[in-house]
């Protein structure tokens, strides 16, 4: 199948390490300066909901953690079908390094979720359709997770638990409308939203920010896994017993 | 903050103790699988010029 | 041999296994009827909460049912090689994978749906319930044979895999659950249920049409 070049180079794991190496730092550290700027707008420079009061301020962790929950398991499916279409082992290698990431951001925007609920609506959980989809999301990365580390072969892993994405990935809509459907047919006396009604541009503009501080956060981190893992599966390599010698530099 | 201060900052708090975990066991991991493969190759080098 | 006859010929071949071995039909059975009068016991026996919890509990305790039975679908096959001659022979593994759901349902199905209606009566649901109940059950379960065929094929090598099948097949199982459940309350309170009915036959025939592919990847990869 024809794929670009710069793609061929990218695909191979010497590459793809060097790169992640040094493009990791320049991810990082301006997440670092994106989320402490976005945390500080949110929690101080935005003003107060007419609705929620200061309690609205949680959608500004609550949002970004839940979109990133299912940005990261797209592409975590993406790298799986990539993976079991091309068989390229650096794409297992990304889906793999994705996964405890997904699942981590899934469990923050299940707390933040439940902890605005509080006040909100007067209890921690409710089978609202956001936050139950959001449930099953972990399950969904639990059981990608659980299934990739019980196979004796790391390829057999890779594979399974690769299917299990893409299988998941088709069902996770259908599962979200069904979840709605029959909350639909539940309507509680109080409106749940978790949206802040009107939205205004200097509470906008912190959200956008820390959506985009926590992207960034992720593509470094995804990196720094990704560097982790293609080390272990290629240990064999001769690349890694080149840089790994004592007194190479970067080794 | 109108009695929501309570939520809104163990938000915030759980949210930064999760990016705080994420970036450290990211390093670690790295650290530690860079650690054992420099190990084996010493050892593997030492063991062929013994030969 | 045809892909057809091969197809046929599993089919056959599981069934005629599952009569022999009837005890192996008869425990999920027993453990669908066991479950569901485990909840009047640990919650309410009385009329109106059983009448509230009855659809939602008897579709949970068929779909753990069919759960439990799952897990040896692969393992004899796998063990005994026949897995793997059917993987490498020219004819489809796709409509084999078909064949052996279709088999499931059958056998772990198609008992829960005739006990069903007896089992509703417990719960006091009234007769649109009942009816409701085994319609969304026989429209649902084979698409829960399905789908449980692809966790079961990715597991079918690993051990102690009860736990783990779980995990992955609920999740993909919610929505046949949900519109099943919550299908049968609404009839069970007068309404006419006909969108979930035509939505729980659109997902079978979907599932019909393209997991036997998943499950044949699936198997594949735990042959190798």
């Amino acid at each position: 199948m024809y794929l670009p070049n710069w793609m061929h180079k990218l695909a191979s794991p010497p590459h793809f390490f060097r790169i992640s190496g040094w493009l990791a730092p320049w991810l990082l550290w301006p997440a670092v300066a994106l989320i402490a700027l976005g945390f500080y707008a949110g929690l101080v420079l935005a003003p107060a909901d007419y609705q929620q009061g200061d309690g609205f301020r949680i959608i500004y962790v609550h949002v970004p953690s839940a979109y990133l929950s299912t940005l990261i398991y797209g592409l975590m499916a993406a790298a799986a079908a990539v993976g079991l279409i091309w068989r390229m082992k650096l794409a297992y290698a990304v889906a793999a390094a994705a996964a405890p990431i997904g699942a981590w951001f899934t469990f923050l925007a299940l707390v933040t979720g439940a902890i605005w609920g509080k006040p909100m609506w007067g209890t921690f959980w409710e089978w609202d359709p956001r936050l139950t989809s959001e449930l099953i999301l972990l399950f969904l990365y639990l059981g990608f997770m659980s299934l990739r580390t019980s196979f004796e072969e790391p390829t057999k892993g890779d594979r399974a638990a690769g299917l299990l994405a893409v299988v998941g990935v088709v069902n996770l809509p259908i599962i979200h409308y069904s979840v709605i459907w029959w909350s639909s047919i539940h309507q509680g006396p109080t409106i749940k939203k978790l949206d802040a009604p009107s939205i205004t541009w200097e509470m906008a503009w912190p959200l956008l920010t820390l959506i985009l501080g926590f992207t960034l956060f992720f593509a470094g981190l995804l990196l720094q896994r990704v560097q982790a893992e293609v080390l272990e599966r290629e240990r064999n390599a001769r690349w890694v017993t080149e840089i790994m010698r004592p007194g190479i530099e970067g080794g | 903050m109108g009695g929501y201060a309570p939520y809104v900052w163990s938000t915030f708090g759980i949210t930064l103790v999760v990016l705080v975990i994420n970036v450290i066991t990211a390093k670690r991991r790295l650290r530690s699988v860079r650690e054992q493969l420099k190990l084996r190759v010493a050892r593997d080098a030492r063991r062929r010029s013994k030969e | 041999m045809s892909t057809l006859g091969l197809a046929a010929a599993v089919l056959r071949r599981d069934l005629a296994l599952a009569y022999r071995r009837w005890g192996d039909v008869a425990s999920p059975v027993m453990f669908f009827a066991i479950v569901s009068s485990l909840f009047p016991l640990a919650l309410s026996p009385q009329r109106d909460v059983l009448q509230l919890l009855g659809p939602g509990v008897l579709w949970i305790a068929a779909l753990l049912s069919m759960l439990l039975s799952l897990n040896a679908l692969f393992r004899q096959d796998l063990e005994d090689g026949s897995m793997e001659q059917l993987a490498i022979g020219p004819q489809s593994l796709p409509a084999v994978m078909l064949a052996k759901a279709a088999a499931h349902w059958l056998v772990a199905g198609l008992p829960l749906i005739l006990l069903a209606p007896l089992l509703a009566v417990t719960y006091h649901l009234p007769g649109s319930g009942v009816t409701a109940l085994c319609l969304t059950l026989l429209l649902g379960t084979p698409t829960l044979s399905l789908l449980g065929s692809v966790g079961a094929a990715l597991t079918a090598g690993v051990r102690q895999s009860g736990g783990l099948l779980a995990l992955l097949v609920l999740p993909l199982c919610l929505p046949v659950l949900i519109f099943g459940a919550r299908g049968t309350a609404l009839a069970a309170d007068g309404e006419v249920i006909s969108g979930p009915l035509y939505l729980l036959a659109a997902f079978a025939v979907l599932a019909a049409s393209l997991v036997p592919f998943a499950s044949a990847a699936a198997i594949r990869i735990s042959l190798d």
